[in-house]
């Protein structure tokens, strides 16, 4: 029985991985369900407006490292990520209007502005992968310290048989993510605009019927958007790698998290992507060490004590998602459905 | 059938015919013949989609793990057995499975037999938890067994080693089924929910299909299934069409392998044909009319009396099935269950490409969009790798701009594709033949 020890394993493969990707995925999901409250269709070309931001914070982190600027031991990424965001909204504003802006002179149904948002996503996809130096390959682009903590240091500060490690992108991604969430809650609900955006939400006819120029909420709506993607990317990228495909398949989690929450729900977004990114650690990872360590001396449970392989993360964000679709449609804190 | 085409639908189809013939006289007779069959199972799969879509408006993402599902019946249909893994654990494996399912049962009779309250939540994982133990011990130490059997070759359970012909109709049923479940689940609720179902559906079937080794041997793929059609080389050792390549003047190897493509090419156009006549059959019969009814206007079909989330269900079903169906003939065709190669973009998107295309809610449409588009997604990349060349002739050999042009060719597909789909739902929604 060795409790200490078993707590830290835990915190190590579970609790600390399981908070960094909740907190990507929270800011991914974010994003899809300020675009559902707003402009009400599922975005499905959002993975990939999370790819091209990332791939050009890459590329503006490679030219700041090319002139030699950084900003060691933070990863030089944080300082690109502004310009990263800027471009991300220049091409979804230009998205928008090419695209986006006659479906809504039509009030096109639903599922037609989600048949278009394939087509987006195909186009973003491409985009991504003829920008020069990304293609289809992982790159890794963190870089400064390393560590916050190293398995080492915490072990020789602790003198616990078990090692903790801190890398510095899952701190850094809980802070901007922390950072973030506060931004869009101050602006959603303190001014004007953030307001003119909720009543666009909740009834489109009685914002526009008391002087809420529609242009103008949709427009913020995408610079916000872009600017969650862009960071959720960069995020998620700093901390595992950036690959154009493995964004697109971010999707089904992000999804997951914004429908468990309850679409259009921005509270029920952040607490899906906990809830899902937790559950999904943890299904896939295999208890035994813990087991072990909480069992009598010396003793050694048989198998792995792992409910699914890994690759099976995707079935376990579906599965939350059915469950909740099938006993509670409208997610865990009441959202829209039309 | 044809007097039901009108003469654009006709010149349409003579103008992709041209396309697959300039390919023929340009290239070869065997790539076009390649492609050809493909666009007959993409012909295929179109209408599947167009039953979801242009009959009842709704949107299927899954796509792929409907075609994957028709592939695994190719295996489990075709393939011989392999009766050391039987012998071993397969016995296990399957009574794994009854177990689990049988706690799924019991969890649901649970549910709904015990009065709402805590002792129902608490029976109910308790049923759940007790039965994922078990079907865990058995099935991983059967697995085990199955798998430790000349892995290097087998290392499966193998088929039935029936004839692969009835993979066709076993996919199509293989996929109706994972379809009611999604259906039951999604349908009723809003639009999008069923287009973010059937994606995840999809990704998870290929994931227990690249995984599951007792099943499907997994990355290590299965390949020589049986084929309906005779091999090439029995056909260069067959004295009369040797002796008929010889009087023709043609090259036996090529001819073999040409007309082995058209046996192939025969049993497609057998099915696609079939395929049509019902479709239109039903699209014309009050059914049809009913369906159009319902995707019109749900509020007021539903005032007149009909089930709409039932008759959802069983278009749903149907569509389905037959891009279930089209998987297996795919697999056949290819001779191979390669997990990894069933990517969204290629077998969910283009799919979807072709229907859009095509015409939504017009069964020839849709055929038209699956040739076409077909032909557009092979010949794209060496098309656009063409243009690029041509357009970079000019630039300093070597120079950095020409390099990533070139090499950003491969990529052409998807912004091409992307592009049609964006094009065509701005400028001519209602595809190249529309609804009548």
């Amino acid at each position: 029985m060795d409790i200490l020890n078993a707590i830290v394993v835990l915190l190590n493969f579970v609790i600390i991985p399981a908070t960094a990707y909740g907190a990507q995925l929270a800011l991914g999901a974010l994003g899809v369900t300020l675009i559902y409250g707003i402009l009400r269709f599922s975005n499905f070309a959002h993975g990939d407006t999370m790819a091209f931001g990332t791939a050009s914070t890459i590329l503006v982190t490679w030219g700041l490292t090319g002139i030699g600027i950084s900003i060691a031991p933070l990863p030089t990424a944080l300082l690109a990520l502004p310009f990263g965001i800027l471009i991300t909204m220049v091409l979804v504003l230009g998205v928008d209007r090419v695209v986006y802006r006659f479906y809504r002179r039509v009030k096109a149904k639903p599922i037609i502005f989600v048949m278009v948002s394939i087509g987006v996503m195909f186009v973003m996809n491409a985009l991504t992968r003829f920008l020069p130096g990304i293609g289809v390959d992982d790159i890794r682009f963190a870089d400064g310290e390393r560590f916050l903590i190293s398995v080492r240091t915490f072990r020789d500060l602790t003198g616990l048989e078990e090692g903790l490690a801190i890398r510095t992108t899952q701190a850094i991604t809980v802070v901007v993510a922390a950072i973030c969430v506060a931004a869009l809650f101050w602006f959603l609900n303190r001014t004007r605009t953030g307001k003119s955006m909720r009543a666009f939400a909740d009834n489109e006819d009685l914002a526009l019927l008391s002087g809420i120029n529609p242009d103008r909420v949709v427009m913020v709506t995408w610079l916000i958007v872009a600017a969650l993607a862009t960071t959720a990317g960069t995020l998620y990228g700093l901390d595992k790698a950036f690959k154009a495909f493995t964004y697109f398949q971010l999707l089904l989690p992000i999804f997951a998290a914004a429908i468990v929450g309850g679409l259009g729900n921005p509270i029920g977004a952040i607490m899906g992507g906990f809830l899902i990114a937790f559950s999904e650690v943890s299904v896939t990872y295999a208890f035994r060490k813990v087991v072990s360590y909480l069992g009598p001396e010396g003793w050694q449970p048989e198998g792995m004590i792992q409910l699914l392989s890994t690759d099976y993360k995707f079935a376990v964000s579906f599965s939350i998602l059915l469950i909740v679709l099938l006993f509670r449609p409208t997610g865990i804190m009441k959202g829209k459905s039309i | 059938m044809i007097a039901a085409m009108d003469k654009r639908a006709l010149l349409l189809f003579a103008l992709v015919g041209l396309l697959f013939l300039g390919t023929g006289f340009l290239e070869s007779w065997n790539t076009t013949l390649g492609i050809f069959n493909m666009a007959l199972v993409s012909a295929i799969m179109a209408l599947g989609v167009n039953m979801q879509w242009g009959y009842a408006g709704l949107f299927n993402v899954g796509v792929m793990g409907f075609v994957a599902l028709g592939g695994l019946a190719a295996v489990l249909i075709g393939m011989p057995p392999v009766t050391a893994a039987w012998a071993a654990g397969g016995v296990q494996v399957l009574l794994a499975l009854v177990l689990g399912a049988a706690t799924i049962v019991a969890a649901i009779l649970a549910y709904m037999k015990l009065p709402t309250g805590r002792l129902r939540a608490v029976v109910m994982i308790a049923i759940l938890v007790l039965g994922f133990i078990v079907y865990r011990m058995v099935f991983d130490s059967g697995v085990a067994l199955v798998e430790a059997v000349n892995p290097a070759a087998e290392g499966y359970l193998g088929g039935l080693g029936l004839p692969v012909l009835l993979a066709w109709p076993v996919g199509g049923v293989l996929a109706a089924g994972a379809a009611w479940v999604i259906g039951k689940t999604a349908l009723g609720l809003r639009s999008d929910y069923l287009a973010i179902a059937t994606l995840g559906v999809s990704e998870i079937i290929i994931a227990v299909l690249k995984n599951e080794d007792w099943l499907t041997r997994g990355v290590k793929n299965v390949t020589g299934i049986p084929r309906p059609v005779p091999y090439e080389v029995e056909l260069q050792a067959t004295a009369w069409f040797t002796d008929l390549a010889a009087r023709l003047g043609a090259d036996p190897v090529a001819m073999s392998s040409i007309t082995v493509k058209l046996c192939y090419a025969a049993l497609f156009i057998v099915v696609l044909l079939a395929l049509i006549w019902f479709s239109e059959k039903a699209w014309n019969s009050p059914w049809g009319r009913m369906m159009r009814a319902i995707r019109d206007n749900e509020i007021s079909a539903a005032a007149m009396g009909k089930d709409v989330k039932a008759r959802h269900l069983q278009v749903f079903v149907l569509g389905s099935a037959v891009v279930g169906m089209a998987g297996a003939m795919m697999a056949t065709l290819d001779s191979q269950l390669v997990p990894s190669s069933y990517q969204p973009l290629r077998f969910t998107f283009l799919v979807w490409v072709m229907v859009i295309v095509g015409g939504s809610g017009n069964n020839w449409g849709a055929v038209l969009g699956g040739f076409l588009i077909w032909w557009l997604w092979v010949m794209v990349e060496p098309l656009g790798s063409d243009a690029l060349m041509m357009l970079t002739a000019g630039m300093a050999e070597g120079s950095w701009l020409r390099e990533h042009l070139l090499a950003s060719a491969a990529h052409m597909r998807l912004l091409t594709m992307g592009l049609v789909l964006l094009l065509v739902l701005r400028f001519s929604p209602r595809g190249l033949i529309p609804e009548r």
